[in-house]
């Protein structure tokens, strides 16, 4: 009974929020490889794109709220995704025109490219700033729980009760099925293998006839799809906060290079590593250890290896990890 | 008239000095022509000239009876052009069946029998097609180079020093496979360093010092022109 | 410098005079002082960018070791805690090191297939050990008089000698963190950088034994004098009276004229040393690595080296300048770093002064504090404007206005966007 409960605890306060957690950073991550597997550049406004998209999904969810228009169960945030998408393709596809396509034909240096996306942070944030508010919203509405703790510990006798919420399933659903969508994209239609052929050879692939300004299109559509989702995604499992987004750049960031930068499957993977080596590292093991301990044993201390005001920071020591000992990543990616 | 005809080149990289000065070379249908020369001498340029890669300053290319000067690449490979560049030729981490396929990228009909043409030419191709061309030895990577040329169903394949770096009977090999394209009415030209070898199997030669036509002659002359031999053919 | 270049500080010192007039002198010299500190963060960073084309994403981290070491210099010591936790937090720093070393000797002394169980085997007891002695001593650290103190204190000495000692603790962060990154390709230093500064605060704003964190350290020693006691001097109320102004304005005034004094020196010190290293010998080789860097590295110049010791000393000067802001502030406020402000911002300052001339640094950090204090009341009469056609309690119009200080992200945005577009080279191009 106890190795149950112990069993129990340990998916309420790691796997699920971890899983959740792990599947926000990968869909993060997936935009930012898109992008540096294209553009061949660090997107510093990638999280400000993310913030954008869910801007705009809040909007559309307090629209539809106000006119009486919900999804049952599910948050009404899902309906007003397409909307937010939509919003994020146009955005990104303007700066694209607007700003990144000189230093394209440039063939400026990675670092240009870079700068200049700190520039486009900068006025993606006042924009979104300006128009939500720096303010917290909440964004999820509908069901809120799937399995209720209560419920749970009714039902099966045990004394730790497993909460799960509907936004956390839907996040975990919807990240399988972009990243299989992603896939699908990349590995089976022409335009994604010509994606992957330009990203590969970009000299052979203008020799085969594939137009580049059309790729790079592509890829700012994936991703501000990917952003807008993970964004949403984001909101509805904490909150819609503008200033959070700078935040989540760094482990975004160290997802897709934890992982190998460049490497989609790389990015998915440094995600789920990120964000289980933050809660594991943050979660504090007494009452787990108390469970599994024989007789009445308590561990003194709360058992916890790092303080949880260093959440953030656990992404980079990963990242300076990764960096000493296989700079290239867990799955080989071109070094960036 | 012949099938390619590159009259009077002059040009080079960029803004950079001329490289290749008034050169010319033509290519009748059908036909294996093999570029040669000590290295430095404007080979490679003067193909890129012929494919429109570098800025030719003079110069005209006729090219099936049409006038290709002023059309940027992919329109020549419309025409039926088709270029293996020496260097990172393939899609490394895509297989070779997606290499053939990128390469056919500009065709809009059904590309299977051209794959299905591409694998009896070379049947190591049809082995390995789910295999990532990054991973194959050097010869087979260039057979993958030549085929996703040929999916384009070029009428003038051309290929910039497709024996670079390969072991010498894979040599063999590879030039076995261009007498069979051409063969199949594929006019062949190619920039080559091994000149006895390519010259042995040219129909017309052409060598060049620095960015000048010195010699042109049939395969077989050029390989008995003793002043050829003893300037760069190693006596 | 240029005539031209004259021309840029003439008119935004014209600017400046104008606030002076229009808002208040106290405004104009508030916003002059800060100007300069940021002219200083922005002449650390061109030593990096300008010099050795380095890009340090952690500005941040530095001016907050700046700042901390204002703290831990010139605060008074807490001596209760210290004789309750100090010995503690000493034992587990000593743990603390002789855990790294232990590492460091094994990783060294100890071949592959041994070496990663080697280094957990030291690592668990190393970790267990330190966090004994750690978790006691910080608890009773923070258990002493948590409403005012709560933390060591500092040492007590004139808040003047962190400014030196600032710089060097940023440069020792640096040389740390150097070593590590700097290998890398440039995009991946930015994101290693960006990292450290994120763990750099974290440290300050969790640590309450050492900064009382987000409790923050007020009310540190001034170097210069206090209005409350100049408004009690006759010399001052007599000068008020010459000049007919009101005393507690002018002790104010004088408060921020005599940190103007402090800074202008320490900036003109700075600024000579720069102009002397970038027209020296090695000050070249920098550009030449900068340019190019593998030609360089094949005449056999050391580059990670050399850039190893532009970062430090782009940092120490970040952290300096660290130091004077919370000199300038008289406390520390961890909550109040963030990358947008403190990093970012100082890339917008260097990017539009011209990359590579320490003058167009300090002018650009001058134009930049500038218009990004001005801006949000600009912003708000922008606003307004727009919004006039709405009748007044309408909600989008109460909204619009009350988020109108956000709009100066988008001009920052929009200032860098255009220089690096239409500009590159700045307003003071490098020569």
């Amino acid at each position: 009974m106890d190795f149950l409960n112990a069993i129990v605890l340990f998916c309420n306060f790691v796997l699920v929020p971890a899983t959740t957690y792990g599947a926000q950073l990968a869909l993060g991550a997936l935009g930012i490889t898109v992008i540096y597997r294209i553009l061949r550049f660090a997107n510093f406004a990638h999280s400000e794109l993310m913030s954008w998209g869910a801007m705009l999904t809040l909007f559309m969810t307090w629209y539809l709220q106000s006119v009486g228009i919900h999804a049952g169960p599910l948050p009404t945030a899902l309906l007003a995704l397409p909307v937010g998408i939509l919003g994020a393709i146009a955005m990104a596809l303007t700066t694209e025109r607007t700003v990144y396509r000189f230093y394209r034909k440039q063939r400026a240096s990675s670092i240009t490219f870079a700068i200049v996306s700190v520039g486009v942070m900068f006025v993606m944030a006042g924009l979104t700033r300006f128009m939500i508010g720096p303010g917290e919203q909440v964004m999820a509405d509908g069901q809120r729980f799937l399995i209720k703790a209560v419920e749970f510990k009714r039902m099966t006798g045990l004394d730790e009760g497993l909460a799960i919420k509907t936004t956390q399933v839907i996040t975990i659903a919807a990240a399988i099925a972009m990243a299989g969508f992603l896939f699908w994209f990349l590995y089976r239609t022409r335009s994604g293998k010509a994606m992957r052929a330009f990203s590969d050879n970009e000299d052979l692939a203008l020799l085969s006839g594939i137009n580049p300004d059309r790729i790079v299109a592509i890829a700012w559509i994936l991703a501000a799809i990917l952003a807008t989702l993970s964004g949403t995604l984001y909101g509805l499992d904490k909150s819609y906060k503008p200033f959070v987004f700078m935040q989540l750049l760094l482990p975004i960031f160290a997802s897709a290079i934890v992982g190998g930068i460049g490497q989609p499957v790389g990015a998915i993977l440094g995600g789920f590593v990120i964000a289980y080596s933050e809660v594991l590292l943050t979660y504090a093991y007494r009452k787990f250890v108390t469970y599994l301990a024989p007789g009445d044993w308590k561990p003194e201390g709360l058992l916890q290896l790092l303080s949880t005001d260093y959440k953030f920071a656990i992404s980079f020591i990963i990242l300076v990890i990764v960096l000493l000992i296989r700079p290239t990543g867990i799955i080989r990616g071109k070094l960036l | 008239m012949s099938f390619l005809d590159a009259t009077g080149m002059s040009g080079g990289y960029g803004t950079g000095p001329d490289i290749i000065h008034d050169c010319d070379l033509t290519v009748e249908a059908g036909e294996i022509a093999v570029v040669v020369g000590p290295n430095g001498a404007g080979k490679s340029t003067a193909m890129k000239g012929i494919f429109g890669m570098i800025h030719l300053r003079e110069g005209k290319i006729l090219f099936n009876d049409r006038d290709i000067t002023a059309l940027p690449p992919s329109d020549r490979v419309l025409e039926g052009m088709a270029f293996v560049p020496q260097n990172n030729n393939v899609f490394p981490s895509m297989s070779v069946e997606e290499n053939l396929e990128m390469g056919a990228f500009i065709r809009t009909d059904n590309i299977s029998s051209t794959i299905t043409q591409v694998f009896e030419l070379f049947p190591i191709l049809k082995d390995k097609r789910k295999q990532m061309a990054g991973e194959l030895s050097g010869g087979q990577r260039q057979q993958v180079a030549i085929g996703r040329a040929l999916m384009t169903e070029p009428r003038l394949l051309m290929l910039d020093e497709p024996t670079a770096g390969v072991a010498p009977i894979v040599m063999q090999d590879l030039f076995k496979r261009i007498q069979d394209i051409t063969a199949s009415g594929v006019a062949v030209l190619m920039v080559e360093q091994n000149a006895r070898q390519a010259l042995a199997i040219a129909d017309r030669g052409f060598v060049l010092v620095q960015g000048k036509n010195r010699f042109t002659d049939q395969g077989k002359g050029l390989l008995a022109n003793p002043e050829v031999q003893r300037s760069f053919l190693g006596g | 410098m240029k005539q031209k270049d004259l021309l840029y500080f003439a008119i935004f010192l014209i600017f400046l005079i104008g606030v002076g007039w229009l808002q208040s002198w106290n405004v104009a010299f508030g916003i002059l002082n800060m100007c300069l500190i940021s002219a200083i963060m922005a002449l650390g960073v061109n030593i990096q960018w300008g010099y050795a084309g380095l890009f340090n994403a952690g500005i941040m981290g530095f001016t907050a070791l700046g700042g901390l070491s204002a703290v831990l210099v010139s605060a008074k010591p807490v001596s209760e805690a210290w004789a309750a936790g100090g010995l503690g937090i000493i034992g587990s720093l000593v743990i603390l090191g002789m855990t790294v070393s232990a590492i460091l000797y094994v990783r060294m002394k100890i071949a592959p297939p041994l070496r990663t169980w080697s280094i957990i085997v030291v690592i668990l007891p190393g970790y267990w050990l330190f966090q004994g002695f750690y978790s006691s001593a910080v608890e009773q650290i923070e258990t002493i008089n948590p409403a005012l103190t709560g933390y060591l204190g500092g040492l007590g000495l004139p808040i003047i000698t962190a400014w030196l000692i600032g710089g060097l603790v940023a440069a020792g962060g640096a040389w740390l963190i150097g070593r590590i990154s700097l290998g890398l390709r440039a995009d991946y230093l930015a994101i290693a950088t960006l990292g450290i500064s994120e763990i750099i605060i974290a440290i300050i704003k969790y640590e309450e034994w050492l900064t009382r964190g987000v409790k923050n350290v007020t009310g540190l020693p001034r170097p210069v004098p206090y209005e409350v006691n100049l408004i009690e001097t006759q010399w001052l109320v007599n000068l008020a009276e010459s000049l007919s102004a009101n005393p507690v304005a002018m002790a104010s005034l004088l408060v921020k004229f005599c940190y103007l004094m402090l800074f202008l020196g320490m900036l003109a010190i700075l600024m000579w040393l720069s102009e002397r290293a970038l027209k020296s010998p090695w000050g070249r080789m920098m550009r030449a690595i900068r340019d190019n860097r593998e030609a360089a590295s094949a005449m056999g110049k050391d580059v990670t080296g050399r850039h190893l010791q532009t970062f430090v000393l782009g940092c120490a000067v970040c952290g300096i300048a660290g130091a004077m802001l919370v000199t300038l502030d008289g406390q520390l406020v961890p909550g109040s770093y963030t990358p947008l402000r403190y990093t970012f911002l100082i890339w917008v300052m260097v990017i539009l002064g011209g990359s590579g001339n320490n003058w167009g640094s300090v002018l650009g950090g001058c134009i930049i504090w500038f218009v990004w204090i001005q801006a949000e009341p600009l912003g708000y009469a922008l606003v307004e404007a727009v919004t006039f056609p709405f009748e007044e309690g309408y909600w989008l119009k109460g909204h619009l206005i009350e988020n109108a200080a956000q709009t100066r992200l988008i001009l920052m945005g929009g200032i860098l966007l255009v220089v690096m577009r239409f500009a590159p080279k700045g307003l003071i191009p490098e020569r």
